[in-house]
């Protein structure tokens, strides 16, 4: 049962794709992404899949002809950074909308300019409201699981959404790590097929796809789709739970971290992807100290789980909500402005929050610099009293 | 949500979100005939069924196949549910067999 | 099966009326000709960018047209169709698909010279199954006539209008089916729906669908609008535009090329000019020498096209002596 390996988070999401074994690949290289495509075409030229590889000319020409594929009937992948994710922005809004369930491997990197090959969330963040299903991974083992369930969730009939799959650019995607990957077979049977109803090579049916919509069926069309990212919570929790059944692994839309004897921690820090990891190390540590603090990584971004954070987050004094991209809107990160919202929406108006903007350019996270967060929101919990709610962790003053 | 049960009938100006085809695709290929374009005539062509000699050159040249033709082909007269009037039939014909005069509805 | 008047008005139309392109537009006309060029019992897969074509025959719940169809955006047409050609060569690997598809991108001047250029390249280049026609009226039309790197010198548009100071758009014409000639690909040509000549753009669609690997066709569409002319004189606009060698009928065959319409007379691009309105300014006093400098730029691309084809007709003839005395040496 499973198959022990160790790799890197690129070739993690390389080697779930060459088990999804998908109609076409198209895809241009960008930093650091680039070895998901060049993985990839190692397995066509050895014949190991029988995808047909697209070496497309730009990005906003990979996901044109992920749309073109994946409307004929055929599974379309890709993969991606940065700017690449940018040039592709209006095609993006297309699958979405067109319904397409398109799955692409985003390695995230800090979008131009300046011009930077490092990590940080501002590429997928700046697609949070492109009508994707977007799951963020800590680690290589999160990547590849993330990416095995992605075609399973994007094409249920209730949602029929594209699907991006992030982590962290470098930091996870050019660590070797351990991971369990599944047997080929299994991995096969799990993805399944897949046979949609109406695609453009259907020759008993054949159909249009893109018209041009005006204002008496537009709107009509987009609450149709906002309902299609509604159902896709269930329907993730469903394919988890099944995928959990197969390999032990158990995904849920948040993972709610507390170290042993900090399990009365009334402070919480909200991170997503790798920093995560290094949010959990200091943690431990913490805890055996006396020092309590708990962590929540969300996994799902997007459909984003209003009532679930803000239930989970009620208990807390203070929660701190760590962003690895700027919205430079005045007002904090992304991650700040949807977490608070969901607290207010469901009436939760106990915990003080506060918002660490972090990591910007692949700026290193270092334990310490997580330990003076954990500090202040511990202070926070001691006095009450917030110093400044909007915070940058890490940058030279 | 599946788009076999719908009805074109039902994607009038009315139709609901529940009820519109998803992501806006349309299953029944070549549906436009249904909908008519004669009424942006102001001038309408008139065809000579006597001078005509079947070159079928409207056939080809109109812009809303617009031209009906018998099996053979034939030419067989004018789709007026769709023809807009413009003319280019009549310009092309060699024979005269078009006449292009004021619509008066 | 080479053009036959009679019999491929047999065939029944892949492009339906019910349409919202404006009376006498030239586009629909070469597209059901193009379409009529399938064999009866063949597949199509249509792609088409963003622009005039797109939203009249596809604006929701109606599509005019009777294969299927995929619209994504304005620059993408070629690799929409590619990424659909590349599922479909997948799923006859798999033999998840029986019988053959063809795959048919159509677009504009604006979403091929310009905004579809890349796309339009990349396809080609990487050898897809496919056919992309350029139906070209010489205009961002659908926004209201923004100049294209195909619109004419001299033509007035939104975006180059013909001043006091500048008249009009001052660059001229890039020749885009040369680009896509220089492309390696097997099939490139240029053509137009002329009644004298109405198996050109036939047998050229004919040959560009059924002939394996890129294939591009560049068809001239005249616009009553945007050219300013009475929407009678359509096919009389096409011939003048092919007969003054403004827009030339030729093809180039894996290389070679081949010019299938030498005009008896050529007509002096005056009398093409003249019927349209967006060239009314060079009719005015003083203006003649933007006229002259017309005339001469199309001698001049005419001469090189005939060139290039007595050229093509020379290696043509090389490779077959040379294949002609491999057979001999053979026996």
């Amino acid at each position: 049962m499973a198959i022990r390996e160790r790799m890197s988070g690129n070739e993690a999401f390389a080697v779930a794709m060459k088990q999804i074994n998908p109609a076409v690949v198209a895809a241009f290289p960008i930093t650091p992404s680039t070895e998901v495509p060049q993985y990839f075409s190692t397995y066509v030229a050895d014949g190991q899949v029988d995808t047909e590889f697209v070496a497309v000319e730009s990005e906003h020409s990979a996901m044109s002809a992920c749309i073109g594929a994946q409307a004929a009937g055929g599974r379309a992948m890709t993969a991606t950074s940065a700017n690449g994710l940018a040039l592709m922005w209006e095609c993006l809004y297309i699958a979405a909308a067109s319904r397409l369930p398109v799955v692409l491997a985003c390695v995230n990197r800090t979008l131009s300019g300046p011009l930077n090959i490092h990590n940080d969330h501002s590429d997928s963040m700046g697609a949070r409201d492109s009508g994707w299903i977007q799951l963020y991974s800590e680690n290589n083992q999160e990547a590849y699981d993330n990416m095995l369930m992605a075609n399973r969730i994007g094409e249920d009939k209730s949602v029929n959404l594209p699907v991006m799959v992030c982590q962290d650019g470098f930091i996870t995607s050019h660590a070797i790590e351990n991971i369990d990957l599944l047997e080929d077979d299994l991995a096969k049977a799990f993805v399944g097929d897949y046979t949609p109803e109406y695609h453009l090579l259907n020759k008993e049916t054949p159909i249009a796809v893109g018209p041009l919509d005006h204002f008496t069926h537009c709107f009509e069309h987009k609450r149709q789709q906002a309902q299609a990212m509604m159902n896709a919570q269930k329907v993730i929790l469903e394919v988890s739970a099944e995928f959990e059944k197969l390999t032990g692994r158990k995904y849920g839309l948040y993972e709610e971290y507390v170290p042993k004897g900090a399990e009365d921690a009334e402070v919480c820090v909200v991170l997503l992807n790798s920093t995560a990891g290094t949010a959990k190390y200091v943690a431990d540590y913490y805890a055996a100290e006396g020092k309590k603090v708990a962590i929540l990584k969300p996994r799902v971004y997007r459909p984003f789980p209003v009532t679930e954070l803000a239930a989970a987050l009620a208990k807390y004094k203070v929660v701190c909500i760590m962003d690895k991209a700027d919205s430079f809107n005045a007002a904090g990160g992304p991650l700040f402005t949807d977490v608070t919202s969901a607290l207010y929406a469901c009436n939760v108006f106990g915990p003080k929050v506060i918002n660490y903007i972090y990591g910007l350019g692949g700026r290193d996270v270092r334990t310490t610099d997580i330990e003076t967060v954990f500090d202040e929101v511990l202070e926070i919990a001691k006095t009450g009293k917030v110093k400044s709610v909007f915070n940058y962790l890490g940058v030279r003053e | 949500m599946s788009t076999a049960k719908k009805n074109l009938k039902t994607l009038t100006n009315d139709v609901n979100w529940h009820d519109i085809t998803e992501g806006g695709m349309i299953p029944w290929a070549g549906n436009a005939e249904m909908y008519e374009t004669g009424s942006w005539r102001s001038m309408i062509p008139v065809w000579n069924k006597e001078k005509c000699k079947n070159c079928l050159m409207c056939f080809y040249v109109c812009p809303d196949s617009s031209i009906y033709t018998t099996d053979e082909p034939r030419m067989n007269g004018i789709d007026f549910g769709h023809c807009k009037g413009c003319g280019v039939c009549v310009k092309c014909c060699k024979f005269g067999a078009l006449d292009f005069v004021e619509e008066h509805k | 099966m080479p053009f036959n008047m009679k019999e491929a008005a047999k065939k029944t139309d892949r492009l339906t009326g019910g349409h919202r392109m404006c009376a006498g537009c030239g586009a629909p006309p070469v597209v059901r000709q193009i379409l009529r060029a399938l064999k009866p019992e063949d597949h199509a897969v249509i792609g088409c960018a963003t622009g005039c074509l797109e939203v009249s025959t596809f604006l929701y719940p109606f599509t005019a047209w009777t294969d299927s169809f995929i619209h994504n955006a304005f620059e993408n047409s070629a690799v929409t169709i590619a990424g659909a050609e590349s599922a479909y060569k997948f799923m006859k690997k798999t033999g998840k698909l029986e019988g053959d598809t063809k795959f048919i991108a159509f677009g504009g001047d604006g979403g091929t010279y310009d905004i579809g250029l890349q796309s339009l390249s990349g396809a080609m280049e990487r050898g897809h199954d496919m056919v992309y026609v350029c139906y070209d009226n010489g205009a961002y039309m659908n926004t209201g006539t923004q100049r294209s790197s195909a619109t004419p010198k001299f033509a007035d548009s939104s975006t180059s209008p013909a001043g006091t100071v500048v008249p009009g758009k001052m660059q001229w014409r890039k020749d885009l089916t040369e680009i896509l000639a220089n492309h390696n690909i097997p099939y490139a040509a240029q053509t137009a729906m002329i009644p004298k000549n109405m198996k050109d753009l036939y047998n050229k669609a004919e040959k560009a669908i059924y002939t394996e690997g890129p294939a591009f066709i560049n068809v001239l569409a005249p616009c009553p609008r945007g050219w300013q002319y009475s929407t009678t004189d359509l096919m009389e606009l096409n011939e003048l535009a092919v007969d003054s060698c403004f827009w030339p009928l030729y093809e180039v065959i894996n290389g070679i090329h081949v010019v299938n319409y030498i005009p008896k007379v050529k007509v002096p691009v005056r009398d093409f000019l003249i019927r349209q309105g967006r060239f009314k300014h060079l009719f005015k006093k003083g203006n003649e020498w933007m006229i002259d400098e017309i005339q001469k730029e199309i001698d001049a691309r005419w001469a090189k096209l005939l060139k290039l084809a007595e050229f093509g007709a020379e290696l043509l003839a090389k490779a077959e002596a040379e294949a002609g005395a491999t057979a001999g040496a053979a026996e």
